[in-house]
């Protein structure tokens, strides 16, 4: 298991290195970054000198070397447009993204694993029906409309719930639900047909056989098998919706890491696009490490091989 | 009174033309400490008749018997609960393919102590003793490490060493091994038939043991019961089915065996020719008839076998299921060896 996980944090750190320099290249062939600060009525001197100023005429390995050190040191220099550091913008943002990729995950995960369950048990009865159309609606739904609506319902109408801002965790529950039901179907369905697959399987027999309880034969030998490809599904999930989140989180005027990205974007700043993209590529690298070390803990096939 | 004594044992299951007879009417019984040979090809229904004796069938089969008593019980009148406080303590079962009736998630240990446990047989540390005890005894060197060793780290013949072991857990009453050495090389085969017949007598267990092969029958059982198409065709004590088969379809199973020594090398290997009837829908008149050589030759009066044979008492406990039992046909049977 030692060797395993060394083994997968080398994997990861080289994946890291190669984002953050296609990333790096990608945002300099993109166009000329000293035009595009400057702004359409810059002139050619101060274009010029914006060039100089922010170090764009270098070769751009060594451009690469410098943002690379100053990233290692946790410096990514400072945001084109507002007056602080990229690193106090992304501590100021992230935990509003993580709260809302946490919660939104673990409401998904506690609705599609129990229900995708029932459903394999109950197979082809009206639960089973009913889980698939719920999975079918969640898929087809675009996530704006679905926030939208709750917003209406529980907001608007009702009055429950704040529609926006982050100030406490009342104003995560609609966003969470509305991010939460996105990723809900595909684990529900993955859910559903490794229970299907497994409950077929001979080591069922054999529990059975034992004279084990129906419990203990669904819980502890068919879950345990059917849920390993659930786990990678879920990390990839929450990768998503820790980067993917942007839709989200302005319909529900969340200052998180994706409306900052986004931000960033539309106004040519630079430093923050180039650390938002880095810091999402390393979730995902953690998260797709979490998910290996998670199914190497429950399959030890992996593990010993 | 038998340990296990069925009387028209019959498991039906719907599909789609209808509905599947696939076990018609068997009655069997096993003495205790007794070995009995379930014999037939595939789709004979002895894989059914297996899982019916134990209670799991599939969920959609229909199960009917005139008589299923276990040690004087009637298993048909049991809660469910009540039967599985049997299954797996009294009755247990060695499964076909070693490779895949272990759960790959979980250790040898795990899966040994469970039944002990559940069946509440003692504590923990008195499971791994016994775990250990009879990994030993059914010839695994190292047990104690094995315990905490994976499926997956283990050869075919290994696991099913262990599933031997994994069945003898609580100290059954009967042990139904369904074609336990169909999936392992000849050579393990053999030792996995031995470990059996010798824990077998030692541990006086009865056990039902199901096989296609004729020739391993003749090796470790003290009774045979040869079935086709959903019944019991012929059965007797293995020296007197060896020594005088009645069926036809016995006859021709025994046929199909090579002898070394006795076979001429370079010879045709023997078939029977034809296919099981369809047990869709009913089976009228001798379920056989389509492919026996008495009918094909003419030796026989084939408008007889048209009307449904009677299981018949033939000498002592040899039955068999034809009306021409007693007609000696010119059918070569090469005698397998028996073994001492």
């Amino acid at each position: 298991m030692g060797t395993f996980i060394v083994r997968r944090l080398l994997v990861a750190l080289g994946v890291a290195l190669t984002i953050s320099v296609v990333s790096f290249m990608l945002l300099h062939l993109s166009g000329d970054l000293a035009t595009s600060i400057a702004g359409p009525e810059a002139t050619a001197e101060q274009v010029a000198q914006i060039r100089t100023e922010y170090g764009l005429d270098r070769p751009i390995v060594s451009q690469y070397l410098d943002w690379l050190g100053g990233a290692l040191q946790f410096d990514f220099g400072r945001s084109y447009y507002y007056q602080s550091t990229v690193v106090e913008l992304i501590v100021e943002r992230m935990p509003i993204t993580l709260t809302l990729g946490g919660l939104a995950l673990g409401l998904a995960v506690c609705i599609s694993i129990p229900l995708g369950v029932v459903a394999a048990l109950k197979r082809d009865s009206w639960v089973d029906r009913l889980a698939l159309l719920f999975a079918v609606v969640g898929q087809a739904m675009p996530s704006f409309w679905f926030g939208l609506t709750l917003i209406v319902v529980f907001a608007v109408t009702l009055k429950w719930l704040p529609a926006a801002g982050s100030g406490g965790l009342e104003h995560f529950i609609l966003p969470a639900i509305a991010l939460g039901y996105y990723a809900t179907p595909a684990m529900m369905r993955l859910t559903r047909t490794g229970m299907l697959e497994v409950l077929e399987s001979d080591y069922i027999r054999t529990a059975r056989a034992k004279g084990l309880s129906t419990t203990a034969v669904i819980f502890k030998h068919a879950l345990r098998n059917a849920i390993i490809p659930v786990v990678a599904l879920a990390a990839v999930e929450l990768g998503f919706m820790l980067g993917g989140s942007v839709v989200i989180e302005s319909v529900f005027s969340l200052g998180g890491l994706g409306q900052l990205a986004w931000d960033a974007i539309s106004r040519n700043d630079y430093p923050v696009v180039q650390a938002v993209v880095l810091i999402i590529a390393l979730f995902y690298i953690v998260l797709t490490l979490l998910a290996d070390i998670a199914n190497a803990a429950l399959d030890p096939r992996i593990r010993t091989r | 009174m038998p340990l296990l004594d069925v009387q028209d044992l019959r498991v039906d299951l719907p599909v789609e033309a209808g509905t599947l007879h696939a076990v018609r009417g068997i009655d069997l019984s096993v003495e205790r400490g007794e070995m009995l040979c379930l014999v037939g090809e595939s789709g004979c229904g002895k894989s059914m008749t297996s899982l019916a004796l134990m209670g799991l069938l599939p969920r959609r089969a229909r199960l009917s018997a005139g008589r299923l008593d276990f040690d004087g019980e009637s298993l048909t009148a049991l809660s469910e609960r009540r039967r599985g406080q049997l299954r797996g303590r009294r009755m247990a079962m060695i499964f076909q393919e070693p490779m895949t009736a272990l759960n790959p998630a979980y250790t040898l240990g795990n899966q040994l102590c469970e039944a002990f446990l559940r069946h509440r047989l003692g504590n923990r540390r008195q499971a791994r003793e016994r775990a250990i005890e009879l990994l030993e005894r059914v010839g695994i060197s190292a047990a104690a490490e094995r315990l905490a060793q994976y499926p997956h780290q283990l050869s075919g013949g290994l696991r099913q060493r262990v599933m031997i072991a994994m069945a003898l857990m609580c100290d059954p009453d009967l042990i139904i091994a369904d074609e336990p050495t169909t999936a392992l090389d000849v050579t393990i085969q053999a030792q996995i038939l031995r470990l059996l017949r010798d824990l077998q007598q030692e541990l006086g267990t009865a056990v039902i043991f199901i096989t296609h092969d004729l020739g391993v029958v003749a090796r470790i059982a003290d009774r045979v019961a040869v079935m086709y198409a959903g019944e019991v065709i012929e059965t007797a004590p293995t020296q007197a089915l060896y020594a005088n088969p009645s069926h036809p379809y016995t006859r021709g199973l025994l046929s199909c065996i090579p002898a070394p020594g006795k076979t001429p090398p370079g010879s045709r290997l023997q078939a029977i020719p034809g296919v099981v009837p369809s047990l869709v829908g009913e089976v009228e008149g001798c379920a056989f008839r389509n492919r026996c050589p008495l009918v094909r030759e003419g030796q026989v009066d084939a408008a007889r076998c048209e009307r449904t044979p009677e299981l018949r008492q033939l000498a002592g406990a040899h039955q068999a299921r034809c009306h021409y039992a007693e007609h000696r046909a010119a059918t070569r049977v090469v005698q397998p060896e028996l073994s001492p």
